[in-house]
Parts: structure tokens; sequence; C-alpha cells
């Protein structure tokens, strides 16, 4: 990455991180610190050993004022050079919290003044301190993990969106099968993040991809809260259609007119707790694909079919 | 109205933080069932729940919603908290009720989606 010119989305990112980047992620935590009992002489022979210009002034981590170069020098004008170093510090201390923002700190260091900003828990103790050059270095750091991983994507991207232009055959289709557990709340909707991730990496079309989300996502859930055994999903990916299949080996279904009406569901009072059993789910995988099948026998399975154009002129 | 509007609106905390304050946010839009936010929801839309389980998170993902708000001041769970992290969603939580948080929102100009309609006899 070059500096010197910053591309427009490289400037929306920094004041992306600045405003997600909190400050214990940039601080540096290992502070030199300055004891009240030092004399002036101590701090300034300190400062000249860590090549610093200024340290928080604490005592077991409280602090108590914080001294510069600046009030080194006026100390040492007046003839205090063998005085404790509380009488020459500042004692207005302005400290930031280690879970606040960066964007706050990035206000008092650049536009206040400020050159260093002492870093503190909830209960005031220090725990760390951010510079100007603590706080480039890390967001530097930052920009360049996400330009990295943005870059990662993007490769997947291309590799993925000419997988039907490198491989040739009569009739190229791409597979992808997921095992859906029944009643796994905790990986519930996994099949279907992943086969939008897929599908964006094949460059489908936005608004297709999201319905295909939509639909793909209510069938994995009707797998999860509906069967006793689980179930698969099937994707079939062609140049021009998808098709999806949704396969699970019991209950199976009684009335299959019935299921489809909008607002019916069998789903139990603890489901409708989370948010499912609206029986809503077949009406929006209806509405969203360009076909839809439900084969089912009660005491067998069932087996949802969907297909979904896909229009490449776009 | 901007991320930073729809916060103070609401004098809500960020859970977890993954739009600046100048995010765009189009559109509001409330829902305890998540069918209906798939039906429903809108890319960009805040949604405003009263459910904190992750399967919101999730849902949230598919409907290409980024930012959710947890009212009546519910504390998220771990797991959601984590999945919002990974999948890049905003979390954030006010202390209003439902009908107030979304009442405050829509008169300070938030718009909804207007009329919608599901056909009863779409089959
Ligand atoms: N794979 C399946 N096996 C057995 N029954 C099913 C299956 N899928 C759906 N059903 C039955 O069809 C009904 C309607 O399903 P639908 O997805 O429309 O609504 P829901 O799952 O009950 O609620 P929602 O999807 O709105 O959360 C379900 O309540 C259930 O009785
Ligand atoms: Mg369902």
């Amino acid at each position: 990455m070059t500096h010197g010119d910053m591309t427009v989305q490289e400037i929306t990112k920094v004041q992306e991180l600045i405003y997600t980047t909190r400050v214990e992620d940039v601080m540096a935590t290992d502070v030199i610190i300055v004891d009240p009992s030092m004399t002036v002489a101590d701090v300034r022979a300190l400062m000249k050993e860590k090549h610093i210009s200024g340290a928080p002034v604490a005592e077991n981590r409280k602090i108590v004022g914080i001294v510069t170069m600046t009030d080194i020098i006026r100390a040492m004008e007046e003839g205090m050079l063998y005085e404790p170093v509380t009488t020459a510090m500042t004692t207005q201390v302005k400290t930031v919290l280690k879970d606040s923002v960066v964007a706050e700190v990035a206000n008092s260091l650049g536009i206040k003044g400020f050159s260093r900003l002492p870093v503190v828990d909830h209960d005031g103790m220090l725990v760390g301190i951010v510079t100007t050059g603590t706080l480039i270095k890390s967001l530097l750091r930052q920009m360049d993990r996400s330009f990295q991983k943005n870059e990662a994507e993007k490769l997947h991207t291309y590799r993925a969106s000419h997988i039907f232009q490198d491989i040739v055959s009569d009739d190229t289709s791409l597979l992808l099968r997921f095992v859906v557990d029944d009643k796994d709340f905790s990986n519930a909707g996994k099949a279907s993040s992943m086969i939008k991730r897929a599908l964006q990496r094949l460059v489908v079309n936005p608004q297709i991809v999201r319905r295909v989300a939509v639909a793909v996502y209510e069938a994995e859930m009707n797998l999860v809260i509906h069967t006793d055994v689980g179930g698969e999903i099937l994707v079939d990916i062609r140049k021009d259609k998808l098709s999806i299949s949704a396969v699970d080996h019991g209950p199976g279904i009684k009335d299959l007119k019935q299921v489809l009406q909008p607002g019916y569901s069998t789903a139990p009072e603890w489901i409708r707790d989370m948010g499912f059993g609206a029986g809503m789910g077949l009406a929006n995988i209806k509405r969203v694909s360009d076909m839809m099948k439900l084969i089912s026998e009660p005491g067998g399975g069932t087996r949802l079919d969907l297909v979904f154009n896909l229009d490449h002129s776009q | 109205m901007k991320l930073r509007e729809l916060t103070e609106v609401l004098k809500a905390d960020i859970l977890v933080e993954n739009h600046g304050p100048d995010e765009d946010i189009p559109l509001g839009g409330a829902a305890d069932l998540m069918s209906d936010v798939l039906a429903f929801g809108a890319a960009g839309m805040a949604l405003l729940t009263g459910l904190t389980n992750p399967q919101v998170v999730r849902t949230a993902e598919m409907a290409g919603i980024n930012v959710i708000v947890l009212v009546r001041d519910k504390n998220a769970p771990p797991e959601t908290i984590e999945l919002a992290r990974e999948l890049e969603i905003t979390l954030i939580r006010t202390s209003y009720t439902m009908y107030e948080a979304c009442g405050r929102l829509f008169s300070a100009g938030l718009p909804g989606l207007g009329v919608v309609k599901i056909r009863n006899d779409s089959w």
C-alpha cells in the first residue's frame, strides 16, 4: 500500500477503523511510570535514558499527575531540580477509558494538542498509554490486515467466478452438500451462510443471492425444527440455474395443502419463543424461488425442491 | 438517518460495533418473528427486536440487515455477541420498549416499508 496516494476507499477504511477500534487494542501497555517520590532531577535522567518526553506520575497504578519535558525545564529554571516531581507535574490529567473508541483519542491528540493520553480502566487504574506514534502504527497495521483480508476474498472470488470458463464440459455443475442436524440451534443457519458465501464468490447477482439465502435458510430451519433426524441440503450450481433440495427422513407431512397455507404451523411453544413457527417459511420460499416442489408422505420423509434461474445478462 | 442519530434517539448502547456513526440507515423495521424478517426485511434496514438468541443475527445475515437493535434493555447472550462480531453486524441495546423505540425513530424521520401485502391466494 502506498501512503502518498490513498484511494477514497482506503480513507473510508481509516474513518471506519477509528470508530470501530477500541483504545485498549492500540495502546502501549509497557508504560514508563514516574513514582511520586522521585525528584525532578531523577525524572530528567529517566526521560533521557528512555528517550521519552513525558510520563504519567502514578502510585500503585493510580494516576496523580503527568509530567512532561516542558514541566522539567520550567522546574529547572525555577531552581527546583531537587524538589519532588509532584511540585512540577500537571495534576489535571486528561485520561481515556480503555474501552472507548479510537476516534475519541484522535480528537484529543490531534485537535486539543495533547501528545500522550494515559489509558485507565473503570476503576481509574492506569493500564496503558496512547501517543500519536502508537496510534498511527496500530491503525496502519490494522488497515494492512483488513486490506489483506479483502485481497484474499477478491482472490477467492476471482478463482471461483471463473470455474465455468476454466473447466469445460458439455454440462458442468458444482454440487455442494450440507448435513443439517435436528434441534441443533447453535449450528442452525451455517449451511445457508456457506451457500450464500459460495454464491457471492461465484459473482451471482446480489438480488438472486438474497432470494436464495432467504429460501435456503427457511428450508434449513425447517430441517432443524420439524424433523426428528435432521437432513441434508444439496445445491447444484450450473451456469444458468441453481437447483436446491432439502431432504429428510422423517416424520413426513400428513396434509401438504395445509402446511402450504401461510400461517399454519405445528411448531411448539418453545420454538415460537425463539421467533420461529409463524407458519410463513414455506410461503416465503415459494415467493422468492422460481420453482418450488414439496413432496412428502407421513411416516416417510420430506423433499423440498427449488429452482432459481441465474440471469447472466446482468 | 445516520447510525449516530439512531443511537442518540434511542439512548442506546452499542454492544457490537461494526459500523461507524456516519453509516446511513435508510429505513427501519420491527419483528419478533424470524419469518417476518425474512419476508419484509430489506437490505440496510435497522431491525428492532425483542429476541436475543443467535438466530436473530443469522436471520439478519440472510436478509442483508447490518444493524440490530435489542429493545427493553435485554442483554444479549455471549453466543449472539460472538456471531454478530463474526458476521460484522452491529448490535445495539436500548431501554425503550418496542412500541416506544419504534415511535421515537419514526417521528425522528426514519421511515418504514410502507404498506406491504402478502397474498393469501398465492398458491
Ligand atoms: N421437513 C419437514 N418435515 C416435517 N414437517 C415439516 C417440514 N417442513 C415443514 N413442515 C411442516 O410445515 C409447517 C409449515 O412450515 P413453514 O416453514 O411454512 O412454517 P413454520 O416452520 O411452522 O414457521 P416459520 O417458518 O414461519 O418459522 C410446519 O409447521 C411443519 O408442520
Ligand atoms: Mg419454517
